[in-house]
């Protein structure tokens, strides 16, 4: 017949030869802890009505990421002992850096879900999901911390965003969160999409994903002709500058701060910051390491962006959540400086200043939180007038919480800064150092502002004032956060201890 | 073998391929070929008796015939109308459980290949998506109404 | 048939942006995604060519459609209003920078670069079997994450949409009145104003003429 059926050619396909991949399920107990913990959780409220509303899912989630949070400490101890490693086929690591950044968003996990608590039950939305995909986002940052293959990579910030867009617009009341969490969601799709090209482009350049593999295959080979990696880097860097709010991919975060639920911004500010650093100190100070002198100054530009450009515009500002959006681009500007410096100082003050910021944002937006009132709206410096006198304790606390943002002495944001600049200057870029100082300054006068509206103006007296409620759980994750602020402000030595162990290591597969 | 010359195989630069006018063919796109030439008649024949039709039926237009329906209520509003975003989520899972059966078929050709480490692997997958399908469900988004 | 395929791709993408029907946009997306087919048809990677089909052109188009019936077609955009000045033109601009920067870097990589692997040589075995080793070995782990990820998508799909299923914005009765006399009204003014043809209700009508878009204008406000 016409269409008669040709014998194959080919010869018929060998049986797969397949080895199975090295799994090693306790490196990664602490992401298994969440993931398990957040599918369980999920189950168990869908299934028993009665744990649907109340504060049972953000107790569990608090003793979730907890869990995890401790399940770190053998691991600790297993790394000093072996030294760092990686499991499926070097799929993930295993390293003191992965540890810190998990131990430090399981603890943002769990101060915002004290938070949030009874801020969700007050505005009558979220429910258990909201704990879910918090925990689940949580567990696609640590993915990203601890991912040493570019796939991972980008599955782990798919994983965090996914539900963060979520999260973001769950407040569907307001129309300025749903607002909040289109923009945010069309633009972090884009940036994915950049990310993931990147990572074809040098996939393209080197022929693996695998981190350790294209660090090897750097250093090993000179190529001729690095467009197609140079490319990869470029798009790459504007993925991963996107998370991290780097001016000048920094649009969506005054809008996405100011529409998005308050304990959703800390957690934002916090979580994907903290992963977002991790990933871009993973993928660009350690794999691309050889070609640093080409992708520093990339990164130098961004970070002088950021520095001057989020703290001049968040001066000008009368909104709190936007005076704290462009103020956490300046942080981001910051946490920079240490990755341009792409040196094991660099990188330990980077992790010293992620760790800082994340406690101090939780618990800055967790007053912010309590001071936004009924429907979290009551955020213009003008509703803060006089809430020095109505709520002593809490603005006391922001006060500290603010002036440690600020980096004056005798909190954490100030060793977090000098570090930070003392690595700047270590590696060569004293002006760098210069401008970061400049940035801080300029930054202190808008802390200050808020502070000034807190204590020094009173409130305007014909407006109603705002109801305020004081959940007995916020004020509890704000005190974790003072208290931390305070104490490794006096004494930094054990966070930078740590975090001078926490090195990145990338090693090939056992 | 066949007696359409160019459905015989071969490799691209090989002197040896028949090639079909001066395009060389592949065992490949070989076999696409006949998917080809179905797409083909599929259009033609389609296009061919709609064309038909329009030739040889009468054509006295009027607002009446325009109308849904001839007889019965009036629709409000045209056929572009908002639709119910349950819908939505229903497609969603659709969506979910295809990507699965993608993930499936690699699995299922070669199963011995993996043993019991793809069995397993291939269970927790399954039962993370069917985990999702179960909260959906009780929360009765696949209800109905 | 490269060239086939790179123009079955363009003219679909090309359609997708310039059509001003949603729906139509989503059916040229189609066309695109059947050309990336091709495209994988061509890599002698058939299954995923026929994944491309089912996945993308199957389940993802009919999702978007979904979504387009969701917001409602018969809501026609005013695309003559710029929302910020210049942004056309500063588009092209950006688009067109963005394009000669990619040829120019494809131009400057002609010579191969790594050396390391090359993904012109023909696949050993069939590519299903290459993605399943792929599968259950190096990528083992991402695999396992992209059932948390779809798990996601489903509970957010669900926050999002189940909310606004069980309390939905509460409209004014004399809204929806209105918006029936109007639709109504429209109806009619096409069934007479258009007599035996009736095809201008297919969304493809032009928002050019003047005194529509200024209509247009104040029903959006």
């Amino acid at each position: 017949m016409m269409f008669a059926q040709v014998p194959p050619t080919t010869d018929p396909p060998v049986p797969t030869e397949f080895s199975t991949p090295d799994v090693d399920a306790w490196l990664i107990l602490p992401l298994l802890v969440l993931i398990g913990g957040a599918v369980l959780l999920l189950m168990v409220a869908s299934l028993v009505k009665s744990l649907q509303d109340g504060r049972f899912a953000a107790y569990a989630t608090t003793a979730i990421a907890a869990s995890a949070a401790i399940c770190v400490i053998p691991l600790w101890a297993r790394l000093n002992a072996d030294g760092a490693s990686s499991t499926f086929n070097g799929a993930v690591g295993f390293d003191g850096f992965s540890l810190f950044i998990t131990v430090m968003i399981c603890i943002s996990v769990a101060l915002t879900a004290l938070v949030a608590a009874q801020y969700l039950i007050d505005e009558g939305f979220g429910g258990v999901e909201f704990y879910v995909l918090m925990l689940l986002s949580a567990a696609g940052g640590v993915v990203m911390a601890s991912a040493n293959d570019l796939i991972v990579l980008f599955l782990g910030l798919e994983v965090l965003s996914i539900a963060v867009y979520v999260l973001v617009a769950s407040q569907l009341r307001r129309f300025a969160s749903t607002e909040a969490g289109l923009k945010y969601f069309l633009l972090g799709a884009f940036s994915s999409a950049f990310l993931l090209y990147g990572i074809a482009l040098v996939y393209g350049a080197t022929g693996s994903t695998n981190m350790s593999t294209i660090k090897d295959f750097l250093a090993g080979n000179l190529l001729t002709n690095n467009a197609l990696l140079l490319a990869g880097f470029a798009l790459m860097l504007v993925g991963l500058g996107f998370k991290v709010a780097a001016v000048p991919f920094h649009a969506w975060t005054p809008d996405v701060y100011e529409g998005a639920p308050s304990p959703v911004v800390g957690f934002m500010a916090s979580v994907v910051k903290a992963a977002g650093f991790a990933a871009l100190i993973r993928v660009f100070v350690v794999t691309f390491s050889t070609y640093a002198s080409d992708w520093q100054p990339a990164i130098y530009a961004l970070a002088v962006l950021s520095l001057l450009g989020g703290s001049i515009a968040a001066v000008v500002q009368t909104n709190v959540k936007r005076m704290l959006a462009y103020s956490s681009i300046s942080h981001a500007g910051f946490i920079l400086v240490g990755v341009q410096a792409a040196t094991d100082d660099g990188v330990r003050a980077a992790l010293f200043y992620v760790a800082a910021y994340s406690v101090m944002i939780v618990g800055t937006f967790g007053v912010v939180t309590v001071f936004g009132g009924e429907g979290d709206h009551a955020h213009s410096l003008d509703d803060y007038r006089g809430l020095g006198r109505r709520r002593p304790a809490l603005a006391f606390a922001l006060t500290i919480l603010l002036l440690s943002q600020a980096g004056v002495p005798f909190t954490v944001g100030f060793f977090a800064k000098l570090e930070i600049i003392t690595a700047a200057v270590g590696a060569g870029s004293q002006w760098l150092g210069v401008i970061a100082m400049l940035a801080a300054v300029i930054a202190a006068y808008l802390y200050l502002r808020i502070v000034v509206s807190l204590f020094m103006q009173d409130a305007d007296e014909e407006a109603e004032p705002v109801r305020l409620r004081t959940p007995d759980t916020a004020v509890a994750a704000i005190a974790i956060a003072v208290a931390a602020v305070m104490f490794f402000g006096i004494v930094p030595g054990p966070l930078d201890d740590v975090a001078r162990d926490a090195v990145p290591v990338l090693v090939t597969r056992g | 073998m066949s007696s359409w010359p160019w459905l015989q195989s071969g490799r691209i630069g090989d002197p040896q391929t028949p090639s079909l006018g001066s395009l060389a063919v592949s065992d490949f796109l070989r076999s696409y070929l006949t998917v080809a030439i179905f797409g083909a008649v599929a259009l033609l024949l389609a296009g061919g008796i709609l064309s038909l039709g329009r030739l040889i039926r009468p054509s006295h237009g009027n607002a009446e015939k325009l109308l849904t329906y001839e007889s019965g209520v009036d629709p409000t509003g045209d056929m572009w109308s908002q639709s119910n975003i349950r819908y939505y989520v229903f497609a969603l899972l659709f969506v979910m459980f295809d990507v699965e059966a993608v993930f499936l078929f690699p699995w299922a050709t070669r199963l011995e290949a993996y043993g019991v480490f793809g069995l397993v692997e291939m269970g927790i997958f399954i039962l993370i998506l069917l985990l999702g399908l179960v909260y959906a469900w009780r929360k009765g988004m696949l209800r109905w109404v | 048939m490269f060239i086939a395929a790179a123009l079955i791709i363009l003219s679909g993408a090309m359609g997708v942006i310039v059509a001003r029907n949603p729906v139509h946009s989503a059916l040229f997306l189609v066309q695109t995604l059947f050309g990336v087919a091709a495209l994988f048809v061509l890599q002698e990677a058939h299954f995923l060519a026929a994944v491309q089909v089912i996945v993308y052109a199957g389940a993802i188009v009919i999702l978007f459609l979904f979504v387009i019936m969701l917001l409602g077609v018969d809501k026609v955009e005013d695309l003559n209003v710029e929302p910020i000045a210049g942004q056309r033109p500063l588009a092209v601009v950006i688009g067109a920078a963005g394009i000669g920067l990619m040829l120019t870097v494809l131009v400057i990589a002609t010579d191969v670069i790594s050396g390391a692997h090359s993904s012109t040589g023909p696949l050993g075995e069939s590519d299903i079997d290459e993605i399943a080793k792929s599968i259950f070995g190096d990528y083992v782990f991402a695999f396992q994450l992209t059932g948390v990820l779809l798990t996601i998508a489903v509970v957010g799909a669900v926050v999002l949409a189940r909310r606004a299923a069980t309390d939905p914005e509460p409209i004014p009765e004399s809204a929806y009145d209105e918006l029936v006399a109007a639709q109504i009204a429209a109806r009619e003014s096409t069934l007479t104003a258009e007599g035996g043809d009736g095809t201008a209700q297919d969304g493809e009508e032009t928002t050019d003429d003047g005194e529509d878009s200024a209509d247009d204008g104040e029903a959006e406000t």
